[in-house]
């Protein structure tokens, strides 16, 4: 897997694909982007679990915090972890050992740990490092667009109607013409740097 | 599905666009509305709070100036944009989101006169220092970097004169500095070039030129190329501290790639005010759609032309770089393979007064201040759009009292060069 530069197929896949996402890392703090993600997921109709030793107690949006993934006592297909890039290691340690595993290791925009990749695509899992899945999932619905943002999408078919908490449709045509090239080349840039 | 790469023709048709999901209208309809209702309380506070994407007030965006904003983004390569009510305001917002009051930021000499008259008198009283430097020159731009640089600005193709600037070179410069370079590319369109895969950071246009393209709608609109670290060295407090505007948000930390584009829309915009209204966005909407065709089309007539006044006895000289033996014609060939743009200036033997007596004469070029229309234009820019510089400066933009700017339509380049041929002989 590349991961500087994903497919949207991949992305897409993933997106259509999982149903339960443990976040960990949640902040109950609604300013934070944890928090935006994990309203916007939970409104798409994905099954949230928060992960924060901190919080447990608590609850967001209803959902009780629990203080690892060990602590789920069910099922989850996705981890999609907020923690710095430093952090990520011991999570995907945790998630290995999980039964069932889950499906996806995602880690969030600005997170990257390429030796803790490696270790979960080698159980099987797939991976996607330094994105955030609520703008992708915003992105491949094109529902982003409404903030003038560039969905590297085509679609002449006609728009499904907005409603509340729908899930919108992720299948529409991908183009590279559009594509953020520069962007990739920063991020990687950067990494260089690092 | 494979990601195929689709060709700019079709993302000039095509990005950002997509039937109307309660009529099917196929069209991009102008939603000339104010404002947009909410689903309920909650979902008024996450637009609100910036937690979900949607419409709220026109002033803030609109779903007609969405699709405007994501085909501009998508034909420049960025990851997002935001289209406001001229090229001026795309610049006031830009800038504001990067300038702190003492702060600096250097300009290229050869601007649009407005530009200048924008940096040099309406952004002094904001506080925001301008320093200018040679486009001809990158070391210019590197030898007058301050700690208070905060961004350095040039146009790819130069208003007036039509000189190319080597964007790579300067690109270097903003690198080495840290802060972002702003290319004006309203002179070239992405058709022509691409600012950004040569190292732009923020791109902007006046969407009032080539492309709406038909002389009819005022708008400007900023890309932002999502390759600017911006929590870097805490240098742009807008993009990474808290924003107390927003509970104490950080933009850069929640929007990732395209936060530049949204700082813009959420604190420029919002708080500014110089929206686009619905209706220009679909004109120029519609405009972009035969972007590709004009821009072959104005290329073309635009070397007829200079290639005409370049043998007439009574032309002094023509500032073409698409013309081999143009200055810029190297780096023409570098940037604008498929053409070196629509504008530029030429002299006449008889100066300023030969200069005024050409524009009284023609009967098809229109004597008027603007550029990028489907129509030829034409102007003397020493006694209009660049008045009020002094003769030095006049000179050293590009628009001494004997230049005479040309913008070349898509008409018949035979019956532009008669007129002109009857108007010089006249
Ligand atoms: C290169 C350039 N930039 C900016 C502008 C300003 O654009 P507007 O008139 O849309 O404010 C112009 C207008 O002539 C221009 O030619």
């Amino acid at each position: 897997m590349n991961h500087d530069n994903y497919d949207d197929d991949y992305i897409r896949g993933i997106l259509n694909g999982v149903k339960s996402i443990a976040m960990v890392g949640a902040s109950p703090v609604n300013v934070r982007p944890s928090y935006f993600a994990f309203k916007y997921l939970a409104q798409r109709g994905y099954d949230m679990i928060p992960v924060n030793p901190g919080h447990v107690g608590k609850n967001l949006l209803g959902r009780p915090f629990v203080a690892s993934l060990g602590d789920v006592g069910r099922p989850v297909d996705m981890i999609d972890i907020f923690r710095n890039s430093s952090h990520i290691m011991p999570v995907v340690e945790e998630a290995l050992q999980l039964d069932p595993l889950p499906k996806v290791i995602w880690m969030q925009l600005g997170a990257r740990d390429d030796a803790a990749a490696a270790k979960a695509e080698a159980a099987g899992l797939k991976v996607v490092m330094n994105r955030c899945p609520k703008i992708e999932y915003g992105r491949l619905s094109s529902e982003i667009s409404w903030m003038g943002v560039n969905s590297r999408t085509l679609s002449s078919k006609r728009a499904p109607m907005p409603t509340q908490g729908m899930r919108l449709s992720l299948d529409r045509t991908s183009v590279g013409g559009g594509e953020t090239a520069a962007s990739d080349r920063a991020a990687k840039n950067k990494n260089d740097l690092a | 599905m494979t990601d195929r790469l689709p060709g700019f023709s079709t993302l000039a048709v095509h990005a950002g666009a997509q039937p109307d999901p309660t009529t099917g209208a196929r069209a991009t309809p102008i939603y000339q509305t104010t404002s947009f209702v909410f689903n309920d309380a909650d979902h008024a506070a996450s637009l609100f709070g910036l937690q979900a994407f949607g419409n709220i007030y026109t002033r803030i965006g609109n779903p007609t100036q969405a699709v405007l904003e994501e085909r501009v983004a998508a034909l420049e390569g960025g990851t997002a944009a935001l289209a406001v009510a001229s090229g001026h305001a795309a610049q006031v917002v830009v800038l504001q989101q990067l300038m702190m009051p003492g702060d600096e930021f250097i300009a290229a000499r050869k601007l649009y006169g407005g530009s200048i008259n924008q940096f040099s008198h309406a952004f002094k009283s904001f506080g925001w220092n301008v320093v200018w430097a040679d486009p001809d020159d990158a070391g210019s731009f590197e030898r007058a970097v301050t700690p208070r640089t905060k961004a350095i600005f040039i146009e790819s193709i130069a208003n007036p004169a039509g000189s190319i600037t080597d964007i790579e070179a300067i690109a270097a410069v903003a690198r080495k500095a840290g802060v972002p370079l702003i290319v004006d590319n309203t002179l070239a369109t992405p058709y022509l070039i691409r600012p950004i895969d040569h190292g732009a950071d923020i791109v902007v246009h006046s969407l009032t030129k080539f492309l709406g393209g038909h002389g009819n709608s005022l708008g400007g609109v900023i890309v932002d190329a999502g390759t600017f670290d911006w929590s870097k060295d805490s240098k742009y407090p807008m993009l990474c501290e808290p924003r107390p505007e927003y509970h104490g948000i950080r933009i850069q930390e929640t929007f990732g790639n395209f936060a530049f584009a949204i700082a813009c829309r959420v604190l420029g915009l919002r708080d500014l005010g110089p929206a686009i209204s619905p209706f220009n966005a679909f004109m120029i909407l519609t405009g972009i759609e035969t972007l590709p065709l004009r821009m072959a089309k104005h290329c073309e007539n635009a070397k007829a032309v200079a290639e005409y006044l370049a043998g007439h006895p009574a032309v002094a000289a023509v500032n073409y770089s698409g013309l081999a033996s143009n200055p810029y014609n190297n780096l023409a060939r570098k940037y604008a393979p498929k053409g070196a743009g629509a504008v530029f200036t030429f002299s006449l033997k008889g100066g300023y007064e030969a200069g005024v007596n050409l524009v009284s004469n023609l009967k098809l070029f229109s004597h008027l201040a603007n550029v990028g229309d489907t129509r030829s234009l034409v102007i003397h820019p020493a006694s209009t759009t660049h008045s009020q510089l002094d003769d030095a400066a006049k000179i050293k933009s590009g628009a001494a009292p004997d230049v005479v700017r040309l913008s070349i339509g898509i008409e018949d380049k035979e019956d532009l060069i008669a007129d002109l041929e009857q108007a010089l002989g006249a």
